[in-house]
């Protein structure tokens, strides 16, 4: 029997700092979310076809 | 046939004609499935758009298995376990990307250039997939799920939505969940994208003003 008669999961770890608490796990899958978008803009972008650029003039 | 008849040629007598005639005008082949795009949509940025449908294709697969085999299977047998967290880690997936993809849209401003319609159809799916996420949870029947429905019943009791269902109700939840809402959800993402293609993508905010000199030039070469 898989799953159907297991208590709820599990409480996770909380992190408080006053009025403010976060789960570990929700605080993990933020800072994803934030280093993917980080990456997105700084990762080079694989086989744009050699045409030169218009947008890049930073 | 007469495909040689150029869109402002035709004269339609019909409503299918008038609706064919619009579709064609607003939406060319050319513009609905284009080969290139401008060289800025060249970063990563760009891809979370199609990450997201890529994460929800995968929701409707192994949603559709999971309706197939019923409860009992995913619960007992490993296999009905592996695709249902298959769906489950489709949906964690699903919204990460979102979230990524409604982060580079709101700091890029991509609603500029006439483009609220695609913002608006954004919105839409988000809050609408948070429903079909939370109806998921309650349609699992495990103690999960009922413990889920029963927390949700109270917050929802709260602000008075739950006047016009309820999450305790499997049945209903289910019908929810498996239906009305990935119906919904498939519906806008399709005119979001639609949305997208009518304007093009829109171009990042210092580089408008690269664009229109490039298409300045093109008009004269
Ligand atoms: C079901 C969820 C969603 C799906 C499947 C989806 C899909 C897409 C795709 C494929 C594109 C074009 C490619 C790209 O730029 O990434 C796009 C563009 C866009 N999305 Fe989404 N999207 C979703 C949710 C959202 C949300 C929550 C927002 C913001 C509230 C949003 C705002 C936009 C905007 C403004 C554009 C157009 C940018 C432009 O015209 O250049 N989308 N979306």
């Amino acid at each position: 029997m898989l799953g159907i008669t297991d208590p709820p999961v599990a409480t996770p770890t909380f992190i408080e700092w006053g009025w403010f608490s976060i789960s570990i796990p929700n605080l993990i899958v933020i800072g994803v979310m934030v280093l993917l978008f980080a990456l997105a803009f700084v990762l080079p972008f694989p086989g744009s076809h050699g045409k030169d650029s218009t947008g890049d003039e930073s | 046939m007469s495909t040689e008849q150029s869109v402002e040629e035709f004269v339609p007598t019909t409503w299918t004609g008038k609706i064919r005639k619009s579709a064609q005008r607003a939406l060319p082949y050319d513009k609905l499935m284009p080969e290139t795009q401008p060289a800025y949509v060249a970063s990563w940025i760009y891809v979370f758009g199609v990450l997201t449908i890529a994460a929800l294709a995968m929701i409707i697969v192994s949603g559709t298995i999971l309706s197939i085999e019923g409860p009992t299977w995913w619960h007992e047998s490993s296999t009905g376990h592996f695709v249902n967290s298959l769906h489950f880690w489709s949906v964690q997936l699903f919204f990460l990307f979102m979230v990524i993809h409604l982060w580079g849209k709101f700091w890029m401003a991509a609603w500029r250039g006439n483009r609220a319609r695609t913002w608006i159809t954004g919105v839409i799916a988000f809050v609408i997939s948070i429903a079909a996420g939370l109806s998921g949870y309650a349609v699992q029947t495990n103690f999960d799920s009922q413990w889920v429905a029963f927390e949700a019943k109270d917050g929802l009791n709260a602000t008075g939505v739950g006047a016009y269902f309820s999450v305790t109700n499997l049945g209903q939840m289910l019908m929810v969940h498996i239906f009305l809402l990935p119906a919904v959800i498939a519906i806008i993402v399709v005119a979001h994208v639609l949305f997208v293609r009518l304007r093009g993508v829109v171009p990042p905010i210092d580089a408008a003003l690269v664009e229109e000199r490039n298409r300045v030039e093109e008009m004269q070469s």
